[in-house]
């Protein structure tokens, strides 16, 4: 127990901390930069449909990352992460087919709304307690899921919005799968690495401490409010960005992926990868989204497998399975991990 | 004013049904710091167990009944306890609570594939007439539904209050580290409000499918409304659970018969917005002190 | 003297039962004061009443003769009122520095260049700088949640310290530190209390640590105010011998 922790990420030097450089770079980063690398060229030879799948791994990872941030940093049960990534989707999609308004500027309006969102709803929420954000974020999952059905003038209702365009990339069109999914694997490294990096400043420090004992944290000076809302918000944003790159990914949107039960749903990733772990949401969406596809003999069997793996995970690690993979190379190695 | 009393009734019986669920919902929070997000499937799932035991087996209806409610309450009653909540209550809260959500997706997908994904017809045990009440016509259904489930909280109340037993309950779900100390066995008490819930929802849901019929994905307006309801009436109190239930049930009815049915789910919403800027603490709570 | 604190007839009830029943009392710039009690006199309720983590029912308490009652704790904090607590409270995950960083990095700036800024908030050499004092050196980079509970203690207290506070309240110090652990935080809060003028409020239950380490001591009963003194007066007072053995 008593074994100095041996992560050098965690306490670089004093001269390092303030060069933006070199000294920020970590297993973590390095992980990061590796996986989009390989993730690059991994459809060639794939397929329209096997890219489509890692695609839709990337941008589910997304929204798992941001309900990781919620959830596995600052410690609060958000019920409408799936709300708020069709929140971000149905602004995206209306805004690009409806106003013709380009993709970027919808990208960056879907999160700047789930943001302001998150803190409209989380404000009176954990004004009383924390386990109330579970219960208005249900609610609020309910309320946008009868939107999206009811609003046909809007949102098209049942029958959805089609014909979703993909966006260019200085020029360069992005219609064919292989091109998308290089802009995605793009967009994803961008937020993943801006998390990375969050997680890293003082801001990082303080949700942890949210997490861990809020009482201490706010003796300390942390204001506990408006972290634990700043957390939830960016956590909506991020469901906000990944919906908003799910609309063109798809091409054609309707309510049903934005239902309470898909919030479920992506928290469970968030344990299964292993909450508060960095690389825990790509793991977790990996387990939710793509090894379904792989299993299709198993039908709509996988959501109970999947359910029940997740139960069991946390009977016996509820670190998830990037906890189980730091816990067999601590074995390995007689040391500590690098995953957090 | 005669469709008045129509909605009203409607309104109660509904909302009792709300209410079962939410004192289940509450006693096992009590007791256990269980946040329980598969409430609803939890009312959702014994007509489903009971119409699968008279398919399944081919039993007649009294036969399938009982089979599916033992079923029902050893698995989710007793073993949600001590297979799902007692290894995973060392862990905390948060682990528990999105467990519950995995047993809820298991749940709904297993009644989905393993029973059906229609909705399927429940036996009444009351015939489905109205009568004439004041000029207004009042479905026998929900009639019956207002007494039973007054009855069964009733007797809830008078096993708390008037018994040894419910007094022990009481106690470990007002202090379970006062109650150890009392000598209460505390261990068997939590397994009780577990029992207990279960049969709640039992209840709820052999009053509801007759109306509601039997389907996988009914637990999801149902359990919502019980989490409203329990917060309404305030987090902490089987009296608060009850009037939330009620006034839950009374806003929904009215919400879809003068406002809009396409959004009569959102008004109960607000008023859960409405309770927790205003009157956070609940209807029927006191005024929290800050945990030091 | 300058009064840092200036706590007035307070009261805080619990439905019935009046845990805090009018106290008042204050504190002098660059004092120890200590508070002691016999079990359930009100002392750990006073301090939560103190810090806002209670609300008062009655009553007022000043800071530098502003009006801090009901104050939330996180910006009571800001002005320089530190505390610890009775029950260990370090956090288990972080190493020993970042706990230390924690602890100060909310003191200055604003929320957005806590965000850009610096990862270690500019933070680092005064963590080390505690971490030394406090004699918890070779243990920099270990989880704090691996300490032993005599580190943890001090670590504790060294968070209490890090922003630099006016006035720092300790809850049961002493409580579970073994005897060379004692003299050593005894020593090291005399000695922040001389260089840096910090003034402590101490609750405690072992009375040899308090009387030696205080310069004036509160004694509480039933809620409220028995007798204050010097720690000589304190001991000879006819009414606190009762308290304590007439039990």
């Amino acid at each position: 127990m008593t074994a100095p922790a041996t992560r050098s990420d965690l306490s670089p030097s004093p001269r390092l901390t303030r060069l933006p450089g070199l000294g920020m770079i970590d297993g973590t980063f390095l992980t990061l930069a590796i996986g989009a690398a390989i993730l690059w060229f991994a459809p060639v030879g794939m397929g329209r449909y096997g890219t489509y799948v890692l695609s839709l791994w990337l941008v589910m990872s997304i929204a798992v990352m941001g309900l990781n941030l919620t959830l596995g940093y600052a410690g609060l049960k958000s019920l409408a992460q799936a709300a708020f990534m069709g929140l971000g989707a149905y602004t995206t999609a209306i805004l690009t087919t409806k106003f013709g308004i380009s993709w970027y500027a919808a990208f960056a309006l879907s999160g700047l709304l789930t943001f302001a969102v998150g803190i409209l709803l989380g404000f009176p929420a954990l004004r009383v307690k924390a386990h109330y954000l579970a219960f208005v974020t249900l609610a609020f999952s309910t309320l946008i899921w009868l939107i999206l059905r009811n609003e046909q003038w809007l949102t098209g209702g049942v029958f959805g919005i089609s014909n979703i365009n993909r966006p260019d990339f200085f020029g360069i069109k992005l219609f064919g799968a292989l091109e998308f999914h290089r802009f995605v694997v793009v967009v994803t490294f961008i937020l993943a690495v801006a998390l990375w990096w969050l997680i890293r400043s003082p801001w990082g420090r303080a949700f942890t401490a949210l997490r861990e004992n809020p009482i201490r944290a706010a003796s300390l000076g942390i204001d506990t409010r408006a972290y634990t809302l700043l957390a939830f918000a960016i956590g909506s944003a991020y469901a906000g960005f990944a919906g908003a790159l799910y609309a063109p990914l798809v091409e054609f949107i309707d309510p049903s992926p934005f239902s309470l039960s898909q919030s479920f749903f992506l928290l469970l990733m968030v344990v299964a990868g292993g909450a508060g772990y960095l690389l825990g949401p790509f793991v977790g969406a990996l387990l939710g989204v793509v090894l379904p596809e792989w299993l299709r003999f198993a039908g709509s069997l996988y959501l109970i497998i999947f359910a029940a793996i997740v139960m069991l995970l946390l009977i016996a690690c509820p670190q998830g399975v990037s906890g189980l993979m730091e816990r067999g190379w601590a074995k390995i190695t007689g040391k500590r991990g690098d995953a957090r | 004013m005669a469709e008045f009393i129509a909605y009203l009734i409607a309104g109660i019986a509904t909302g009792a049904i709300y209410a079962l669920a939410a004192i289940g919902f509450t006693l096992v929070w009590q007791t256990s710091q269980t946040i329980n997000f598969a409430q609803g499937e939890f009312v959702m799932l014994p007509a489903v167990l009971v119409l699968l035991a008279i398919k399944l087996l081919g039993a007649p209806i009294w036969l399938g009944a009982l089979i599916g409610i033992a079923a029902f309450i050893l698995i989710f009653g007793v073993g949600f306890k001590l297979a799902v909540v007692d290894p995973m209550i060392r862990h905390g809260v948060l682990p528990l609570a999105i467990a519950t959500m995995a047993l809820s997706i298991i749940m709904k997908e297993g009644a989905k594939d393993g029973f059906s994904a229609e909705a399927q017809n429940f036996p009444s045990f009351v015939p489905t007439q109205t009568i004439e009440v004041f000029g207004a016509a009042i479905s026998l259904q929900h009639i019956a539904i207002i007494a039973c489930a007054f009855a069964v909280i009733g007797l809830l109340q008078w096993f708390v209050g008037g018994t040894k037993l419910g007094r022990q309950m009481q106690a470990t779900a007002q202090n379970p580290m006062v109650a150890r100390i009392l000598g209460i066995p505390v261990e068997r008490m939590v397994l009780l409000t577990f029992v207990i819930n279960a049969a709640l929802a039992i209840v709820a849901s052999v009053l509801i499918s007759p109306i509601y019929l039997a389907k996988f994905s009914n637990g999801e307006v149902i359990g919502l409304f019980a989490f409203i309801a329990a917060i309404v009436g305030g987090f902490n109190q089987v009296r608060g659970a009850l009037v939330g239930g009620l006034v839950v049930g009374i806003v929904d009815s009215m919400a879809a018969a003068y406002i809009s049915t396409q959004y009569r789910l959102a008004v109960p919403l607000v008023l859960l917005v409405v309770i927790i800027l205003l009157k956070p603490e609940g209807l029927m709570g006191r005024k929290e002190e800050r945990r030091v | 003297m300058n009064q840092v604190l200036e706590v007035s007839n307070l009261h805080k009830a619990f439905g019935g039962i009046k845990a805090v029943n009018g106290v008042s009392f204050s504190v002098n710039e660059g004092e120890i004061l200590g508070i002691i009690g016999p079990n359930g006199c009100g002392k750990s309720t006073l301090f939560n009443c103190i810090l806002g983590q209670l609300e008062p029912t009655e009553g007022s308490v000043k800071l530098d003769g502003l009006d801090v009652t009901n104050m939330r704790p996180s910006e009571l904090n800001r002005l320089g009122v530190s505390r610890t607590f009775q029950l260990l409270q370090v956090f288990p995950e972080l190493s020993v520095r970042e706990n230390l960083i924690l602890a100060g990095q909310e003191h200055e700036g604003s929320m957005l260049s806590r965000l850009f800024g610096a990862r270690d908030a500019g933070l680092t050499e005064k963590a080390e700088q505690m971490i030394g004092f406090f004699k918890l050196g070779h243990l920099a980079d270990a989880k704090a949640g691996g300490l032993s509970y005599g580190q943890q203690k001090l670590l504790d207290a060294a968070m209490a310290f890090m922003a630099g506070p006016r006035l720092v309240l300790l809850d049961e110090p002493a409580g579970g530190v073994n005897l060379t652990m004692l003299g050593d935080l005894k020593e090291r809060l005399r000695a922040i209390n001389a260089e840096q003028g910090a003034t402590f409020v101490v609750i405690e239950h072992n009375m040899d640590f308090v009387m030696s380490l205080c310069s004036r001591v509160i004694v509480l009963a039933e809620g409220k105010v028995l007798a204050e003194g010097t720690p000589a007066e304190v001991r000879a007072d006819p009414a606190v011998i009762e308290a304590y053995l007439g039990h």
